[in-house]
């Protein structure tokens, strides 16, 4: 599908960030995504958030690309009020090295965003002011959104309160 | 105290060590550069553990907020006491049977979190829906959404004081259940919406309901407005508590009515219309003030608009068909499934498969619920199954918000700001 017009500073913008030519544009049912090198993504949300007026964060998404190259992949979803335009920006990391600078300086929406990223897939925000799990107690160990995670959870993995009064 | 004990020191939880620990070291982190007098000789500083079990917290909310005599000095939020992990079930089941489990993410408002689903389903495997099912989807949502306002209302003017207003809003919303009941088979967790369509049309006597509702409600709605409007009580219990600018709402991405208090129109049914919404007049009502206040003329003005959009859907809606007719997208009419092989051959694969959007495709599509964006970030891999589901929940965003705007507060308003806020916790910790 073609990108649409609006886009097209954009896009172009974007290109110009990255001499070696690795940007992919996509759309898919309407939706128009960026997929960015890793090394330039701050560069690319950054220029997005000034100078075309993305100012306003929705969500990052954190999925796990299992047996791929590359396997995490983090996608954040951003606004233009002013242009009434919706944009997704993607970048993957490596498993065995699973971290990101953090975009909490850009727009500070993405604190709780990037707490869940990491508490569910385990993807590192350097530079992230309190990387806490989000929903989970920080005594447990795994990251369950990985697809390697059982559904059925790991028995004992978590230290549940005892149902009696306090005794110790 | 002395001089160098710190909140750390002090806390010894008894249950998930760890994480208490790293919890009460993250409200001593916050904001570092502020400086404290730890001498205190009058012991005016204190830490407050409020939840997750607090009654006013609407559900399991957890605040910890650092206290110098009444004024709140730091404060973190503790969520994830409803965790179920809603994001991996989805990942192992098909479409149309995850979709009761987003009944219990807001549950206040289960029909739009189906239609939230549903057409997110819909926008990726690019599934038409016929024109009656569309119309019927937004008469649900609008109910839903009134319904949610009304509890909201309900318990937040409780908060602030007054009990007799719970048992009205509880009176009107007992006649929305009866709606529900009616044309969907149950009070409150409905799951009337299906991937192509809705599961059945509306009755004549559910459509009678909705045109009493619809006469009567706004009155009620006059009535209340005259009762809290002019009210010195209420009024100085919510003005200027938790003021937030329009320029912080944005940075802290806050959405729906508490983003609109703020006097940004951002409301997805004009942002990215969805279903009709681009058929129908109605307004955004926005306020400027950014207080409490105004999130509460935002919501009540909003309950009118709905109102406005079931009118003129009752009065365009066409006659027709349901659910797409087309059995690789949707589930055959149980008329078909007695009577026909075929019906039950292609019943039997939607529930066994499901849906198969193409494989590599991932979209977002977003509603607008009561309580602010709501959306689905789908990714597929060609099977019947979701391979990621993200759900953008607007509880969570606001929730973000809600920390920020606690601090400076008075302990008293607390109660008060999270009812202002409206947070639904089982959508918050997914």
């Amino acid at each position: 599908m073609q990108v649409p017009d609006k886009f097209n500073p954009v896009t172009a913008a974007i290109q110009a960030l990255d001499p070696s030519g690795q940007v992919q544009i996509s759309v898919t049912r309407g939706d128009v995504q960026l997929l960015v090198p890793r090394t330039i993504i701050i560069d690319v949300l950054r220029t997005l958030k000034d100078d075309f007026g993305f100012t306003y964060l929705i969500d990052i998404v954190a999925t796990d690309r299992f047996t791929s190259e590359d396997r995490f992949e983090v996608i954040w979803n951003i606004i233009s009020l002013k242009d009434q335009s919706r944009i997704f920006v993607k970048t993957r990391v490596p498993e065995e090295d699973p971290s990101l600078p953090s975009t909490v300086d850009i727009w500070p929406a993405a604190n709780w965003n990037e707490r869940e990223a990491y508490d569910m897939m385990g993807i590192r925000f350097t530079g992230h002011p309190d990387l806490r799990r989000l929903f989970l107690p920080e005594d447990f160990e795994y990251f369950p959104l990985r697809k390697e995670f059982p559904l059925m959870g790991v028995p004992g993995s978590i230290p549940l309160p005892s149902t009696s009064p306090d005794v110790d | 105290m002395s001089n160098t004990e710190t909140i750390v020191d002090r806390a010894h939880p008894t249950f998930f060590k760890e994480h208490q620990n790293a919890l009460y070291k993250s409200l001593e982190d916050k904001h570092t550069t502020v400086e404290f007098d730890s001498n205190d000789p009058l012991g005016t500083r204190m830490i407050l553990n409020m939840g997750p079990q607090h009654p006013a917290t609407h559900g399991v909310l957890r605040l910890l907020l650092e206290l110098d005599g009444e004024t709140i000095t730091k404060s973190k939020l503790d969520i994830g006491y409803l965790h179920r992990g809603v994001e991996k079930i989805a990942e192992n089941k098909t479409y149309q049977e995850f979709m009761p489990y987003t009944d219990r993410m807001d549950y206040l408002s289960p029909y739009s979190n189906n239609v939230a689903l549903c057409t997110a389903v819909e926008k990726i495997a690019g599934i038409e829906v016929p024109e009656r099912a569309q119309y019927i989807r937004m008469i649900g949502c609008e109910l839903a959404r009134i319904s949610s306002h009304l509890l909201w209302l309900g318990t937040m003017v409780m908060d602030t004081g007054a009990i007799s207003m719970f048992i009205w809003t509880f009176r009107e919303r007992e006649r929305l259940y009866d709606i529900f009941d009616n044309f969907a088979g149950h009070r409150f967790t409905v799951s009337h919406s299906r991937i192509g369509g809705v599961n059945n049309d509306f009755t004549d006597a559910a459509i009678a309901k909705i045109k009493n509702f619809v006469e009567t409600f706004p009155k009620e709605l006059k009535d209340w407005n005259k009762l809290l409007n002019k009210n010195r009580i209420f009024f100085d219990r919510n003005i200027n508590i938790g003021q937030v600018d329009s320029e912080t709402a944005i940075k802290l991405g806050l959405t729906g009515p508490v983003i609109r208090a703020t006097g940004i129109a951002y409301d997805i049914r004009h942002f990215e219309p969805y279903l009709h919404y681009d058929k129908v007049d109605f307004e955004v009502p926005t306020r400027l003030e950014g207080d409490n206040l105004a999130r509460y003329y935002c919501r009540m003005e909003e309950m009118a608009e709905s109102i406005k959009i079931i009118r003129q859907c009752l009065d365009t809606m066409p006659k027709g068909p349901i659910r797409t007719d087309n059995a690789k997208q949707s589930y055959p009419s149980k008329d078909e499934v007695y009577y026909s092989m075929e019906g039950l051959i292609h019943d039997f694969m939607m529930t066994d498969t499901g849906v198969c959007p193409p494989e590599g495709y991932e979209c977002y599509h977003a509603i607008e619920a009561p309580k602010g964006e709501l959306g689905y970030y789908i990714q597929s891999d060609g099977t019947g199954h979701p391979w990621r589901l993200k759900i953008k929940t607007p509880s969570t965003s606001n929730l973000q918000g809600l920390e920020r705007a606690l601090d400076g507060a008075m302990v008293a308003d607390t109660v008060v700001l999270i009812g202002g806020f409206d947070p639904v916790l089982g959508e918050a910790d997914k």
